[in-house]
């Protein structure tokens, strides 16, 4: 009998290709992804792309930055592509809050004459990293690369800095110069159990600040990053799901009937994205107000960049449930293609994992898709606080997909029009 | 002017013939009770006066204007009674009839009026607010006729519309159609159920095969195919619209 149940059962899953798809092919799909993202990341260190601005411009920072472009783990960029210009640290904290660079490195003025301190000389030049927390291991990376470089591609520096501390601390070994030593040394011991200063966390021997110039305001870094990409994905499914009651009506029968009135099928598939639009922008209306009551996402200061971009995302993502649910014959076919795609696209376009941290290839290959865009807007709008004008390039690519989408859907939509 | 007229209409399907030169016409506060087999062509004849389908020659004229396959506007007198139930289950009643009354084109207070009339016709009036799902076989097929009236049609084409149903709820349906007959609404009623169009129609065309093989009222057709003689020998077993239907189509099985 248990056997007769399992046989059942079989046949019927060989006869589902929905059911086969879910089983099989999903699984299957998403293994692939995600091995591409981190696989690639783990078979090798990662680059970091550090901008540069050099304040000193001596023979020593020149020294250090050619030691770091040496590093394999940091791409090193010194001006904007095209730009002969090099950084200074207002266009290296411009470069970082486009999103080119997770990280710039500001030398200051007066490296070439800087000395190795135990004491944590206040008066030394203090190296500056800008960091967008977006990324939280870059600025770790730099500034754990920028004290290893120091220490063994300028040994130079560490020799005259090092006689320079034992010439000023030792005095001829004197009981004198021992207790000077050992004051040294608990001075030292002293500053390095100093609490680190939330703006400014200070390297080990080398006096590095940071700052976070994109996260430092925000109340909810993480909310303000995973809002839109949670939000753009279940937009998705709610698009496709709700598409699929014009399967509902042509296996009910009901889109025979409708189309015997005075709907044509152009103002129908009107209808559906009129409602699929409105329905998607109060959905993310409700998500981004839970989150600025729950988790103080700063909504109220950005209520433009959101309606701008919120209003051709959830038009873009209205037609391409209706695109989905064209090409499919069944509720049950749409059900299984749609989880697919929708799945698919979201851990690709970053609604799973945030795209700057993917690796390049898979980075470019995102951008044609539609989310992708949608993401980088709102990533745009509520994490880089960039110009409203950033979001015209987004909001052109959407409407075009959306156009595109809404096109394709009238054309596959034909073989129900008359038979 | 007839209210439906069909020439010569033709439609395959991957080579198959549905409709194999189909002339037939729907007089003036007429039913005609289209009977046919499983296959034989009823639903694509019946589509085809819809606008569903486009056949591949001949023509549909209504009211004496040619009606081409999708030109909802040529068909604006005339009704639909779908097979299927096609309505929205989780809607009410009430809800269903505004919505097919809106795409129908009523509006205001005619919408409203319509609305009223199609549920006290089919007797659902005290089930205005319910949700479809909930009802039975019978209330979804009443309330699927009262969405196809709303606009108040002169022409209604009912296909099978007591599929499924019990012998209340049929009875209910049969008194609405005649409802409809006494106004002077033509019907184009198909069925299976012999006695169904022995009761409601006055005329009957049995289609096999995609051909229209016999047409008449029930008479014409027992005279034609049985034959009086046999009405005379037959005295204990009446001639039945049902031993037509059988003479002509044959009693083997098609599906």
């Amino acid at each position: 009998m248990i056997s007769a149940v399992i046989r059942t059962g079989w046949l019927n899953l060989r006869r589902d290709r929905a059911a086969l798809m879910l089983s099989f092919i999903v699984p299957i799909v998403f293994f692939s992804i995600f091995a591409g993202i981190f696989g690639a990341q783990r078979s090798k260190t990662p680059r970091v792309t550090l901008a540069i601005a050099d304040e000193d411009q001596s023979e020593r920072s020149k020294q250090l930055i050619d030691a770091l472009r040496a590093e394999s783990a940091l791409k090193i960029v010194q001006s904007k592509k095209d730009d002969p210009k090099k950084f200074d640290a207002k266009s290296a904290e411009a470069y970082v809050r486009k999103g080119d660079a997770p990280v710039a490195l500001v030398i200051p003025k007066g490296f070439a004459n800087w000395k190795l301190s135990f004491r944590g000389n206040a008066e030394q030049p203090a190296f500056r990293l800008l960091a967008d927390s977006a990324d939280p291991i870059a600025d770790q990376v730099v500034n754990g690369m920028l004290q290893k470089t120091i220490m063994t591609s300028m040994p130079e520096v560490m020799i005259d800095s090092g006689v320079d501390e034992v010439d000023k601390i030792s005095g001829g070994l004197t009981p004198q110069q021992r207790a000077s030593i050992q004051q040294s040394m608990d001075q030292y011991k002293a500053f390095r159990a100093q609490p680190k200063s939330k703006k400014a966390s200070t390297g080990e021997l080398i006096k590095i600040t940071k700052t976070d110039i994109m996260g430092e305001n925000k109340a909810n870094v993480v909310v303000a990053l995973y809002a839109a990409g949670i939000g753009v994905m279940f937009l998705l499914f709610t698009a496709s799901n709700a598409g699929g009651a014009l399967l509902e009506e042509n296996e009910s029968g009901t889109l025979d009937r409708i189309l015997t009135t005075r709907v044509s099928f152009t103002t129908l598939l009107l209808g559906k994205l009129g409602y699929l639009w409105t329905l998607g922008l109060m959905q993310l209306c409700v998500m981004f107000l839970w989150g600025a009551f729950v988790f103080k996402l700063d909504l109220f200061h950005h209520l433009a960049g959101f309606f701008m971009m919120a209003i051709p995302t959830t038009f873009c993502t209205s037609a391409f449930g209706l695109l989905l649910a064209s090409v499919c014959r069944t509720r049950a076919q749409l059900n299984a293609i749609s989880t697919l795609v929708v799945l698919t696209i979201s851990a690709l376009g970053g609604s799973m994992f945030p795209r700057f941290l993917m690796p390049e290839k898979l980075q470019k290959a995102g951008l044609v898709l539609f989310n992708s865009w949608a993401l980088d807007g709102f990533t745009n709008v509520f994490w880089r606080e960039a110009p409203l004008q950033s979001l015209l390039l987004p909001m052109a690519v959407l409407v075009g997909f959306g156009i595109v989408f809404f096109a394709g859907a009238r054309q596959l939509i034909k073989r129900w029009e008359v038979a | 002017m007839h209210p439906i007229e069909i020439d010569s209409v033709v439609k395959s399907f991957n080579g198959r013939r549905a409709l194999d030169g189909v002339t037939l016409s729907l007089g003036q506060g007429e039913v005609l009770g289209l009977l046919g087999p499983n296959g034989a062509g009823k639903s694509t004849l019946v589509r085809t006066i819809m606008g569903r389908v486009r056949p591949d020659s001949g023509d549909v004229r209504i009211f004496g204007k040619p009606a081409p396959a999708g030109d909802n506007v040529a068909r604006a007198e005339v009704g639909i009674v779908p097979q299927e139930i096609a309505l929205y289950p989780n809607l009410s009643s009430f809800e269903n009839l505004t919505v097919f009354g809106r795409y129908l084109g009523l509006k205001g207070a005619a919408l409203d009026e319509a609305i009223a009339r199609a549920l006290t016709w089919s007797a659902l009036i005290d089930r205005a607010g319910e949700a479809i799902k909930n009802f039975s076989g019978g209330m979804k097929r009443r309330l699927n006729m009262a969405a196809g009236v709303l606009h108040r049609p002169k022409v209604l084409l009912l296909d099978e519309p007591t599929v499924g149903v019990d012998p209340q709820s049929r009875e209910r349906i049969y008194q609405m159609i005649e409802g409809l007959k006494a106004d002077g609404t033509s019907l184009v009623y198909t069925t299976h159920y012999m006695e169904e169009a022995e009761r409601l129609c006055n005329r009957v065309a049995i289609i096999d095969h995609g051909k229209i093989i016999a047409e008449g009222t029930k008479d014409e057709l027992v005279r034609a195919t049985v034959g009086e003689k046999r009405e005379v020998v037959m005295v204990e077993k009446v001639p039945t619209l049902e031993s037509v239907f059988l003479h002509l189509t044959g009693r083997e099985l098609r599906e």
